[in-house]
């Protein structure tokens, strides 16, 4: 099996193609020749350039070339005024969102690789100054550039691989399934990611869990405890596997010592109030882990709380271990 | 007089249109456009000030730290707060990671495989060049691919990730190191050097960075022919006659770099062929050809503004014109290094300006510096004393973040009124370099770089001209924020 990879960049960064350049185990090329994925072109790693691409672009909008999986980084950019003209794709004085229309049309796949093209992203924040949408919602609301009804080639909607940046494995594994041809409408979650990273939540095995556990928690940046009661961590309602699949060799953000802000939800971008700080009524957090009962929670909460071993409660607000745990000794094994 | 426009420009950050003027075979004339507007600074008009940790890393995902480095700086001086030592070193280590694999990536992803082009066939060098440095299928980019990402190991133990960490505070690291990972950071960081020393330097870093003259550069190339991808660079500049590509204005800025104990490793300062001190105080921005709405006067950035007008007469691209006193200034490795006072770059620059060889030499000779320094920065961590100092939120302040990214100077400009961002104004690197014409219609450093140089008979992506736009390792996405 092959897969034809056609990737184009917009309203973003280029940090999910800096990511996926960080792919191990096996590396980029060596992932992508596995796979049998061909690259018909990507902005950073093709030679071509120019006029090769413009025909290139051409023919794939004329459904000339065939493209299996047109995957768009960055969001949509509409404005000014619905003109498209915050992108002209360069060479050509045709908005980006006019190409994308046009491959999209043919394409058998089309991919969302990073929260921008999948629903606008931190570039539709504010008050949205270029109209930024993603290819198939705009924020969380079906819809976007393509709109709610939209399907490719292949009878999927658009397949967003969300994450800001997003984890080279969860497009590496995207694309090898779809190249197997073993990936379908089932296996993405409603809002359209593939349930292979996001059927799981941040907080599974986050390091910190033993903190959670008794609710022994950091008050400032660079504390050790846990992040959830007062520096905003959503790890526990975010759909990814960022503490059971490593980044970079083995970090994540909790690791680094920051909240997870859901950077894989629509619209992470305006979270309604400060980042990396808790919103709380009475002094109880208002976004508790999605499926526990509030009232369980807040009971468990001051349970655990009062159980909390000094080595936590001492650990918890200190940058480093300050009380080791203890060896006991006991006979029954 | 032919007219070409030549886009999309890949193998640069973001998104790039050129339009040449050609007279016979020479460039008479280029406007450089960013055909891409974000509006970051729109974006953070009103937030929390503390927010700026979160969303300008998105500026860009090739110097996502840059971005961070200079708003943690703003709002450390908005702050009053200082990093203590831990959190100064973790700074300058997560900040120079990334700065020599942005080099790294440059050298062998974006630039060499332009030496594989078809135009080159005929060439003496161009099947060793074509099998080393072809894209996706040359057997360089594999290695330096792997070793990226090794390297960038250092970011998931001391950022949590990379790009868009936020482990980068004004008052130093959300990530302190233990003793053991203190070895840890040491073992990658021999891995990087085992690879830079034996792949792309085939010489100690050591030996690499003492080389102090052209004369002694020449005796190093001929030393061993083709050992190491350095030497088969240079080998191809020189038969190329890379030194005579792309001399923009020859005036260099850099905001000095990697302090540490009160000191920095690069100094800061102004080179026009002699040393200038930098006024910060200086620098403007000109909205004269730039889709922008704004007075006519250039602006300080701490009063700029960022108001996009798609239909602004005389306009051709999104990016500002910043000036320094007026000037036009060149920023990146290659401007470091000669303010900072590199004997082998000053010499280099003496002779032959900023052009397309001494701008990747300069780049290089960086790697072969900055490695043994941040060995030096990890040993001198001191696990169990602290990464982070801390202070309240500001509610009324301002403050600057003058850093140097990979691409040159970057600067934030930030004021508070009320606990919220009153004006958030950005500079980087890409915006010095690829400016467009001011009001006096002086042309920014890339349009004066591409002023002669060479177009063959019938092309239409002259190579060239991509060999030019690239030594300045552009980065767009920063440019138009």
């Amino acid at each position: 099996m092959s897969l034809r990879v056609l990737w184009l960049q917009s309203g973003g960064c280029g940090g999910c193609t800096m990511s996926l350049l960080c792919a191990e185990s096996p590396d980029l090329p060596a992932t992508l020749e596995g796979a049998g994925i061909e690259l018909l072109w990507h902005p950073s790693l093709s030679e071509a350039s120019g006029g090769e691409v413009r025909a290139l672009l051409a023919a794939a909008a004329a459904g000339e070339a065939p493209v299996d999986a047109l995957c768009v980084e960055g969001s949509l950019l509409r404005g000014p005024h619905g003109s498209g003209r915050f992108h002209l794709f360069a060479g050509t004085g045709v908005p980006l969102v006019e190409w994308v229309r046009r491959i999209a049309a043919h394409a058998r796949y089309v991919l969302g690789i990073g929260s921008c093209a999948a629903f606008g992203g931190v570039t539709a924040g504010g008050g949205n100054p270029t109209e930024a949408c993603g290819l198939q919602y705009e924020g969380d609301r079906p819809g976007g550039l393509l709109g709610a009804g939209f399907r490719s080639a292949a009878g999927l909607p658009v397949i967003n691989v969300a994450g800001c940046p997003t984890h080279p494995g969860w497009v590496t594994e995207t694309l090898s399934l779809l190249a197997l041809g073993e990936l379908g409408a089932a296996d993405l979650d409603p809002f359209a990611r593939p349930r292979l990273y996001a059927d799981h939540l941040v907080h599974h095995g986050c390091a910190r869990n033993e903190f959670y556990e008794y609710k022994a928690s950091a008050e400032k940046a660079s504390d050790q405890g846990c992040l959830m009661e007062n520096l905003g961590c959503l790890g526990t309602q975010a759909h990814a596997d960022c503490n059971t699949r490593p980044w970079n060799g083995g970090g994540s953000c909790t690791s680094g010592g920051y909240a997870c802000i859901n950077c894989t939800a629509p619209e992470f971008e305006e979270p309604g109030h400060p980042f990396q700080t808790t919103p709380k009524i009475a002094g109880i957090p208002i976004g508790l882990p999605t499926d526990m009962p509030k009232a369980w929670f807040v009971a468990l909460a001051s349970l655990s709380k009062a159980a909390t071993p000094s080595r936590l409660r001492r650990n918890a607000t200190a940058d480093h271990t300050v009380e080791a745990p203890r060896i006991r000794s006991t006979k029954y094994r | 007089m032919a007219r070409i426009t030549v886009g999309p420009f890949n193998r640069v950050e973001g998104d790039l249109e050129v339009h040449l003027d050609v007279e016979g075979d020479r460039v008479a004339g280029a406007r450089v456009n960013s055909p891409l507007y974000r509006g970051f600074e729109q974006i953070l008009q009103d937030k929390d000030p503390l927010d700026t940790l979160v969303i300008v890393p998105r500026i860009c995902g090739i110097c996502s730290v840059s971005q961070s480095a200079a708003a943690a700086a703003a709002l450390a001086q908005a702050q009053g707060l200082e990093p203590p030592p831990n959190g100064e070193l973790a700074l300058n280590l997560l900040l120079a990671c990334e700065n020599l694999a942005d080099h790294l990536t440059h050298f062998y992803l974006f630039f060499m495989p332009d030496f594989a082009r078809p135009v080159y066939a005929g060439e003496p060098w161009f099947e060793a060049a074509a099998g080393r440095f072809r894209a996706l299928t040359g057997s360089a980019g594999r290695e330096a691919l792997a070793a990226r990402a090794q390297f960038l190991h250092l970011m998931g133990m001391l950022a949590g990730k990379w790009p868009h960490t936020l482990s980068l505070r004004p008052g130093g690291s959300t990530r302190p190191v233990e003793a053991q990972e203190r070895v840890r950071l040491l073992a990658i960081l021999a891995a990087f050097r085992r690879f830079l020393e034996h792949t792309l330097f085939g010489d100690a870093l050591e030996a690499v960075a003492a080389l102090d003259s052209d004369a002694a550069l020449r005796t190093w190339t001929a030393q061993a022919p083709g050992r190491g991808d350095f030497r088969r660079f240079l080998a191809i500049a020189d038969a190329l006659g890379l030194e005579r590509l792309g001399r923009a204005a020859d005036r260099f800025m850099s905001y000095g770099s990697y302090p540490a104990g009160g000191e920095r490793l690069f100094r800061a300062g102004v080179w026009d062929g002699s040393p200038r001190p930098l006024d910060p105080a200086a620098i403007a921005e000109d909205l004269s050809h730039s889709w922008m709405d704004g007075p006519a006067e250039p602006l300080h950035p701490a009063a700029g503004l960022t108001r996009p007008d798609a239909d602004r007469a005389a306009a051709y691209s999104w990016c500002k014109a910043p000036r320094l006193g007026g000037a036009v200034v060149e920023v990146g490795a290659l401007a470091r290094q000669v303010v900072d006072g590199h004997p082998l770059v000053r010499e280099l620059v003496a002779a032959g300006g900023g052009n397309v060889r001494n701008r990747v030499v300069a780049r290089l000779l960086e790697i072969a510096r900055v490695v043994p320094e941040m060995e030096r920065w990890v040993r001198t961590l001191r696990p169990g004393a602290p990464f982070c100092h801390h202070a309240p939120r500001p509610e009324a302040a301002a403050g600057a973040g003058l850093v140097e990214a990979a691409r040159g100077s970057l600067g934030h400009w930030l004021e508070v009124r009320g606990g919220r961002i009153h004006n958030y104004q950005i500079i980087a690197p890409t915006t010095w370099n690829f400016s467009p014409r001011d009001a006096g219609g002086t042309p920014g450093p890339l349009e004066q770089a591409l002023v002669g140089a060479p177009v063959r008979a019938g092309e239409t992506d002259p190579v060239a001209v991509q060999h030019i736009v690239r030594s300045f390792d552009p980065c767009m996405v920063c440019t138009v924020h």
